[in-house]
């Protein structure tokens, strides 16, 4: 059914499709509106068998969904920023005891300075926490995916983060195609857990596990996110065969025939991108995209097949590492290694700073201009707001950005 | 019916169950009582916790037809009885963290009601979530009280023995004034704990307005599973915490865990009762009141304090504090308290103890 409706409703309507056994809900801008309809829903009785539970804290949010999902339920909560690092104890736990939780990160960047816009920053610092971490470009794309991802995660025994851009899609309203009841049925079957805690088979959850067995539990783990890779491509094949509609998947390439640069970027902005990319190859630019769905398991292979003989990447990337550089940029460096491609990081979009068509074009033109001498570049820096500081406080002043790394770290000499 | 016998377990007085008739025998002494927490567990010798642990679970294993799940916050409890590939537990049990045991528990007992609502089950398996003082009134305590609130259908059990073990006897909001603790050393113009800090957990959550709150220890067993029992025929939130003495921690010697625990209600230091709905229900009455020097000289956490040029003025606050839970909890005589006790911190940060 197609309906002209807000993210946060598409994908609270995924959800229901998907029966949930518990849902969680602790406020927190911007994945208020996911959790709000989906306690309508409850309440109403559209959504049957399912407890709605209003908790104290996210540390309590993913903890109910720990324990629930342990009872053998299927699982969902949301959360975003502040919330998701509240509950970084227990999202790493989650994932270490292999609970199947779903659960929609409406990305936001962190504080200090408090700011509620979207980046990635949040999604990106949980990395390492064991998470299969989906990233979705447009609401549809959302909607779909949330509800691949429960069997992506009850099949690969991990719990998976979809990661939608806060207020850019969780507030934006748009035409969206929900699958209907029986499509959703047929695609995804009751949740029956291999093992869950029942007094009719007791088992021990959670044990102490020493130096004699830890690696090999780590291993395992690793294990799993190496299916994952598999299992979200048949996932997604499945789910695009029944509903018809094009979403998911390890990673998604836009005109990248015969392109000589390819942008890698996550999120909505390939939205920006694509538009941008359509009018530069009107005048005969060659550039394409890579819409980065899965950053972990991050998909090394699929990368370099997409990447084919391109010698230019430059990844738009929305967050970075304090005292390092571009988070994807290294991921594509290590899938690219001995090809000779040149890999760059443009960092944009910070805090809900808006990529624009005109952002996109500039970082297309610049990398054609050569003008990414260093592997991270500031790109949409305003000098201005930085001289306003540095000048007096310091005596430094800052060229109009974009800003290469070098340019910061000559700063300091 | 008990209050006809009287269980002074004192030496060679100790009556034996085989002289009760069967409904009054204690679970544990039954052949085909359930060994929840079997042996073979690393836990010290003399282990307070260890005992209340069994006897608490057990108990609530035969109030639920053994339909019973139980999540356990990390600590010692946890660390003894699961040293992978091993498991001391006869029922499911779950760990995840150290901090959220209560809402683990929240989400098991949704999950519970809900498969049983798919399957058509008429009865639903129950929880029970635990942990020690640290798990509990420290870093648990917002779960807690979250759980509280939704009045979600966990027992929780807070197995007290006053301070942070499994780290290494670090002074947790249980610790009492004056015990030394690796964080609170007998040194100093005031040695041992700070007084006029820590926090009441079962008044606590009592102002919760939750349907059961006890308080219990390891020297009176037969009132800890009676009281479990209890708690089990009650839906909804409800909390029991147990003084579980800790030889290792508190200095005593591994044969006198019972012993102490039964000093510390016989001297009025931790009083002993049941609470529903946020009143006092009933009251462990003293039975042969003690003074606190014969709690303290057990315990080398307190032997600061019986030095030949210690402050006397320690143990007299100490007596004092006794004396005012003896008044506000009314634990000796045959008076119940009418009014909702005092958390006896309030009486040390105002001077009055």
């Amino acid at each position: 059914m197609t309906e002209q409706i807000e993210g946060s409703l598409g994908v609270a309507k995924a959800v229901a499709l998907c029966h949930p056994g518990v849902v969680c809900a602790y406020p927190i801008s911007p994945q208020t509106h996911i959790v709000e309809n989906l306690g309508k829903f409850v309440k109403s009785g559209a959504l049957k068998n399912c407890d709605y539970l209003n908790v104290e804290s996210e540390f309590a949010a993913i903890s109910v969904s720990i324990g629930s999902s342990a009872g053998g339920l299927r699982t969902y909560t949301a959360t975003a920023s502040q919330g998701l690092l509240f509950m970084t104890e227990g999202v790493y736990n989650a994932a270490g005891l292999g609970l199947p939780i779903v659960m929609t990160v409406a990305s936001r960047a962190i504080g200090g300075p408090i700011n509620i816009w979207n980046d990635h920053s949040d999604s990106l610092s949980q990395r390492d926490s064991g998470w299969l971490q989906l990233f979705c470009e447009s609401n549809q794309d959302a909607l779909d995916t949330h509800i691949m991802a429960f069997k992506i995660a009850e099949t690969v025994g991990l719990p998976v983060m979809v990661c939608m851009d806060g207020f850019v899609l969780t507030h934006a309203f748009e035409r969206l195609e929900l699958p209907t009841q029986e499509q959703v049925d047929s695609f995804l079957p009751e949740f029956e857990p291999k093992e869950y805690l029942t007094p009719k088979e007791p088992i021990s959850i959670g044990s102490m596990v020493g130096p004699e067995a830890f690696t090999e539990v780590r291993f395992l783990q690793q294990r799993k996110m190496a299916k994952a890779l598999k299992v979200i491509e048949d996932v997604t094949a499945e789910y695009r065969k029944i509903t018809g509609h094009h979403s998911g998947g390890l990673l998604d390439c836009y005109r990248c025939d015969d392109a000589e640069l390819k942008l890698i970027i996550m999120g909505s902005t390939v939205g920006t991108a694509k538009d941008e990319v359509d009018r530069l190859r009107e005048q005969g630019v060659k550039v394409g995209i890579i819409s980065l769905k899965s950053f972990r398991p991050f998909p090394y292979e699929a990368m370099r097949k997409a990447i084919g003989d391109c010698k230019k990447v430059v990844c738009v990337e929305r967050a970075f590492s304090f005292g390092a550089r571009g988070i994807i940029c290294p991921e594509v460096k290590r899938a690219m290694e001995g090809t000779g491609c040149d890999v760059k990081t443009a960092i944009a979009g910070l805090g809900g700073r808006a990529i624009y068509g005109t952002t996109i074009n500039g970082i297309v033109r610049a990398a054609f201009e050569g003008k990414f001498k260093d592997e991270m570049t500031w790109f949409d820096v305003n000098s201005n707001v930085l001289n306003s500081y540095t000048k007096d406080v310091e005596g430094v002043t800052f060229p109009e950005g974009p800003l290469s790394d070098s340019q910061l770290h000559a700063s300091v000499k | 019916m008990l209050e006809a016998i009287k269980f002074y377990q004192t030496g060679s007085n100790t009556i034996g169950n085989r002289l009760l008739n069967p409904s009054m025998r204690t679970i544990q002494a039954s052949v085909d009582r359930p060994n929840s927490l079997t042996s073979g567990h690393r836990a010290c010798q003399g282990c307070g916790e260890a005992l209340g642990a069994r006897y608490a679970l057990d108990a609530a294993m035969r109030a639920t037809g053994g339909q019973l799940m139980v999540v356990n916050a990390t600590g010692c409890l946890e660390v003894f009885s699961t040293p992978y590939p091993e498991s001391a537990w006869r029922l499911p049990w779950m760990h995840s963290l150290f901090g959220n045991a209560a809402a683990v528990g929240s989400g098991l007992a949704a999950a519970a009601q809900i498969r049983a609502q798919k399957s058509g089950d008429k009865v639903a398996p129950r929880v029970i979530a635990m942990g020690g003082d640290g798990g509990t009134t420290d870093i648990g305590m917002g779960c807690l009280s979250g759980m509280f609130d939704r009045n979600d259908d966990v027992l929780y059990i807070c197995f007290d023995n006053e301070a942070y073990m499994n780290t290494g006897v670090q002074r947790s909001s249980a610790t009492p004034p004056s015990a030394r603790t690796a964080t609170t050393m007998p040194i100093g113009e005031h040695p041992g704990a700070d007084w006029g800090k820590g926090k009441d957990v079962p008044l606590i959550a009592m102002a919760h307005g939750i349907p059961y709150v006890a308080t219990a220890t390891v020297a009176d067993l037969r009132d800890l599973e009676a009281k479990v029992t209890k708690a089990m025929s009650f839906h909804g939130a409800r909390y029991i915490q147990v003084l579980v003495p800790c030889p290792l921690g508190w200095g005593t010697a591994s044969n006198v865990t019972v012993t102490v625990a039964r000093l510390a209600m016989e001297t009025g230091f931790y009083p002993v009762y049941e609470a529903e709905y946020g009143k006092v229900t009933s009251v462990r009455k003293i039975r042969s009141k003690q003074p606190v020097t014969n709690y303290l000289k057990l315990q080398r956490r307190y032997a600061h304090l019986l030095k030949k040029n210690a402050d006397p003025n320690v143990v007299a606050r100490l007596q004092a504090m006794c004396d005012q839970n003896i008044k506000d909890f009314g634990l000796l005589g045959d008076e119940e308290p009418e009014e909702t006790p005092t958390a006896i911190v309030a009486y040390e940060r105002s001077q009055a103890v």
